[in-house]
């Protein structure tokens, strides 16, 4: 038998304050510590809105699309560690924010998402904008409310923000319809919010922290495999893992979601891993004797080939959702946690055990052997502009600044991962496990919006871009001066790879036929537009972009046909990675099935 | 999870990586679940999605408030899968917000599974006697009757009551409503 065990029960709230259901909603984002919002108003939450006019403790970013919304309140919440705030209105409103929502839930990523909804007598009528917002995010948020009584309203927007924050982290959506706005209720504060039968376990069994204990201080192999569980924690998860690195010495590679919690510049850092991981970390996965994974969740770009995943090593995993253990891979100490309190147990009993740890001189030297292959190494060019290239420039030119990156989707975003460094977590914004294009251009108006004074930069695709680009006008309304590094290789990128590894070269609706002017297309927007098609041009635009105070939109010509390697392709094993060049004959049949 | 697998230490007995495990039991098993829940909107809908959504069996299905002053509900879901999916399914349905608690029925020493099934069946003559005859055996009642039908109301195990719809097929059935299983624990403790 499983029980959540119950929670201490609310206190007894003094006399409330009345007021009505948007006033209520109001102030229970003021009271809940909500500084900015991403919104678009629409007829279903007139009211709210009109409960935001003339305030200034909740700073509303209106949007251009209501996907833009979602994704800067992503955006805010993954640089910021708080919880992202989106406001749209029924209908539309909330059918174009499932996108948003399904990402921030496969990203665990803390948002309260709030939808006007038609009042509740016209509820089942197919009303004007009327969609079933609760049943339709039923499967993407991590819960979901209908508020049918104003009495309950301010209670279930903190039960909300108590859910989407705790635990995993995830999207919680609230649906209000138009009278519940209008109708005078009850204020209540947010203390002594509770779900009784949500009650997130913390803090690790101390037999789990035990037996990894053990396994760590006999591992003559060890990988720390760290994800954005450790990000999603909080800082502290960041500095325990350095503390425990530190302690042991292992190696760490980290997933997409994952980079920053451990510095790119330490020596024991082997990159990225998965499917555009590096060399060293992939071969380190597979021949690993004990791995520690912190906070990832073993996808399938991370895996390749399950059942040849990493097949002689002992695994601890640790996560806060105990459904994330065993359900990929196998493994032999399960510890359900706090990534930051386990890690801070784990060094408290490696300490305590006083134990030598064994020489991992033999594994560093297999490791620096694997490091010697150079995975990252290309062939660069004088005459037109490497994507790789551009990366490692716009990383040499903002590296010792305040920077923050999002990207969108695709090549230019493997690229990010592979040739921008991080040494800090909530610097790197991505989208990883829904992988939705045009993510990246509204996170970086969220980032922009937390934090004004820092150098906020999308890498894009020309492609990715296209999908969310309405809202560079957003930025240049607010003032957040974003910059959108667009790789452009007139391809969707990736696209383009796979056909070229999977299906023959046939090259089935990848290319842009037709493209935007990006340069003119900025100024049309309001903002600034950069183009750049020469490797020796390329440091004097960068700054260029830098410098401008406003939002830029940098088009940058890169080589077309580049593939993203070193890559595992689908169906491959950690150690069948290819590193030169594509060939086409690297797929099996059973591998060009899969995603 | 205090169900996971226990840790293998690092004394080399155990086998040598869990990745041998994981393919180790592909055998379908059958299991009754009860699920507790906050008696909220939607939350029926939320825990048949989660079987949907990633692809679960439902082999049945009950559901009714049984604390009205908690709005606690208690939901019976029999459902199949290998030992791995079995091991998700729960930890899945705890994930959901309003689900307290999940009970393994099945592998209880002190589970009881019902069900009650009302049969109809239409025949005159030797039939009609051999019904009745064989509905006493069963300890099936009648709750209407006709001089052409009768329909039985029937409780205890899954496997009885298939037994007993089996058993009337020859002899005129007509029609049958199934409840689906509902579960409980043995002795004076709950849950």
């Amino acid at each position: 038998m499983t029980t959540k065990t119950k929670a201490k029960p609310a206190s007894e709230a003094t006399a409330p304050r009345m007021m009505t259901g948007a006033q209520i909603v109001v102030e229970a984002l003021r009271e809940q510590g909500v500084s900015v919002m991403f919104g678009y108003p629409g007829g279903a939450v007139l009211p709210i809105y009109d409960a935001l006019y003339g305030q200034d403790a909740i700073r509303h970013i209106l949007v251009r699309h209501e996907q833009g919304a979602g994704h800067a309140a992503e955006g805010y919440a993954r640089s910021t560690g708080k919880c992202g705030v989106a406001l749209v209105t029924s209908g539309p409103g909330a059918t174009n924010m499932v996108t948003p929502i399904t990402d921030a839930l496969m990203d665990s990523i803390p948002m309260v998402v709030i939808t006007g909804q038609v009042p509740t007598h016209l509820i089942g009528t197919d009303a004007f904008q009327e969609c079933d917002t609760t049943g339709i995010t039923r499967s993407c948020a991590k819960h979901n409310y209908l508020v049918t009584d104003v009495t309950q309203l301010a209670r279930i927007i903190h039960e909300a923000f108590y859910v989407a924050t705790t635990g995993r982290p995830g999207p919680v959506v609230i649906d209000i319809p138009k009278d519940i706005q209008f109708a005078t209720g009850p204020y209540i504060g947010k203390d002594g919010i509770f779900k009784p039968t949500y009650v997130p376990q913390r803090i690790p069994k101390t037999d789990a922290i035990k037996a990894a204990a053990e396994l760590m201080t006999k591992a003559w192999r060890p990988l720390f495999y760290t994800g954005g569980g450790v990000i999603n924690s909080g800082p502290r998860a960041s500095e325990k893992l350095r503390e425990l690195q530190e302690l042991t010495g292992f190696p760490v590679t980290s997933t997409l979601m994952g980079l920053g919690a451990f510095p790119a510049s330490h020596p024991d850092w082997l990159g990225m891993l998965g499917m555009h991981g590096s060399f060293e970390a992939n071969n380190a996965m597979h021949d690993c004797d004990l791995m520690i994974c912190v906070g990832a969740r073993f996808d399938d770009r991370v895996t390749g080939r399950i059942d040849a995943f990493s097949p002689k090593s002992r695994k601890i995993h640790i996560d806060i959702d105990a459904s994330s253990i065993n359900k990929i891979v196998r493994v032999d100490v399960p510890v359900v946690a706090d990534c930051a309190e386990a890690l801070d147990a784990l060094i408290t009993e490696i300490k305590a055990l006083k134990r030598k740890i064994p020489d991992l001189s033999a594994w560093r030297d297999q490791i620096d052997t694997w490091r010697a292959r150079r995975c990252f190494t290309y062939a660069n060019s004088a005459e037109v502009i490497k994507p790789q290239y551009a990366v490692e420039r716009l990383y040499a030119l903002t590296k010792d600044r305040n920077t923050y990156i999002t990207t969108e989707v695709g090549q230019h975003q493997m690229w990010a991962a592979q040739f921008y460094h991080f040494e800090e977590p909530n610097r790197w914004m991505t989208s990883g496990g829904l992988g939705t294009m045009g993510y990246g251009l509204p996170a970086a108006v969220g980032v922009q919006s937390a934090h004004p004074d820092a150098l906020v930069i999308d890498i894009a695709g020309e492609a990715s871009i296209q999908m969310m680009m309405q809202e560079l006008s957003t930025a240049v309304q607010h003032k957040l001066p974003v910059k959108v590094f667009i790789l452009n290789n007139e391809w969707m990128g990736m696209v383009r790879q796979w056909q070229e590894l999977l299906h023959g070269e046939r090259y089935s609706h990848s290319y842009s036929e037709s493209l935007p002017d990006f340069v003119m297309l900025a100024k049309a927007l309001g903002g600034h537009g950069i183009r750049c098609d020469k490797p020796e041009d390329l440091d004097a635009r960068i700054l260029e972009m830098i410098d401008h105070p406003g939002p830029v939109l940098f088009d940058c010509r890169v080589e077309r046909a580049e593939n993203c390697l070193p890559m595992i392709p689908s169906g491959s094993a950690h150690n069948q990675m290819i590193l030169g060049e594509i060939t086409g004959n690297e797929v099996g049949e059973a591998g060009r099935k899969l995603v | 999870m205090t169900d996971a697998p226990k840790p293998v230490g690092g004394n080399g007995n155990g086998p040598k990586s869990a990745y041998f495990l994981s393919h180790a039991d592909q055998a379908i098993e059958r299991r009754t679940l009860a699920v507790l829940v906050d008696n909220e909107p939607g939350v029926l809908a939320r825990v048949v999605g989660l079987f949907s959504g990633r692809g679960y069996n439902i082999d049945s299905l009950t559901v009714a408030e049984v604390d009205a002053s908690q709005h606690r509900s208690r939901i019976t879901i029999v459902t199949q899968g290998t030992a791995h999916i079995l091991e998700q399914i729960e930890a899945q349905l705890l994930r959901i917000v309003p689900v307290a608690e999940v009970i393994d029925i099945t592998n209880s020493k002190t589970g009881i599974e019902r069900e009650l099934a009302l049969v109809k069946v239409a025949g005159t003559g030797e039939k009609r006697v051999e019904a009745l005859r064989i509905a006493e055996i069963f300890r099936a009642h009648v709750i209407d009757t006709t001089n052409e039908s009768f329909i039985f109301e029937v409780t205890g195990a899954s496997e009885k009551l298939t037994q007993f719809v089996d058993l009337m097929r020859p002899l005129g059935l007509v029609e049958v409503s199934r409840t689906g299983v509902l579960s409980i624990k043995r002795g004076k403790e709950k849950g």
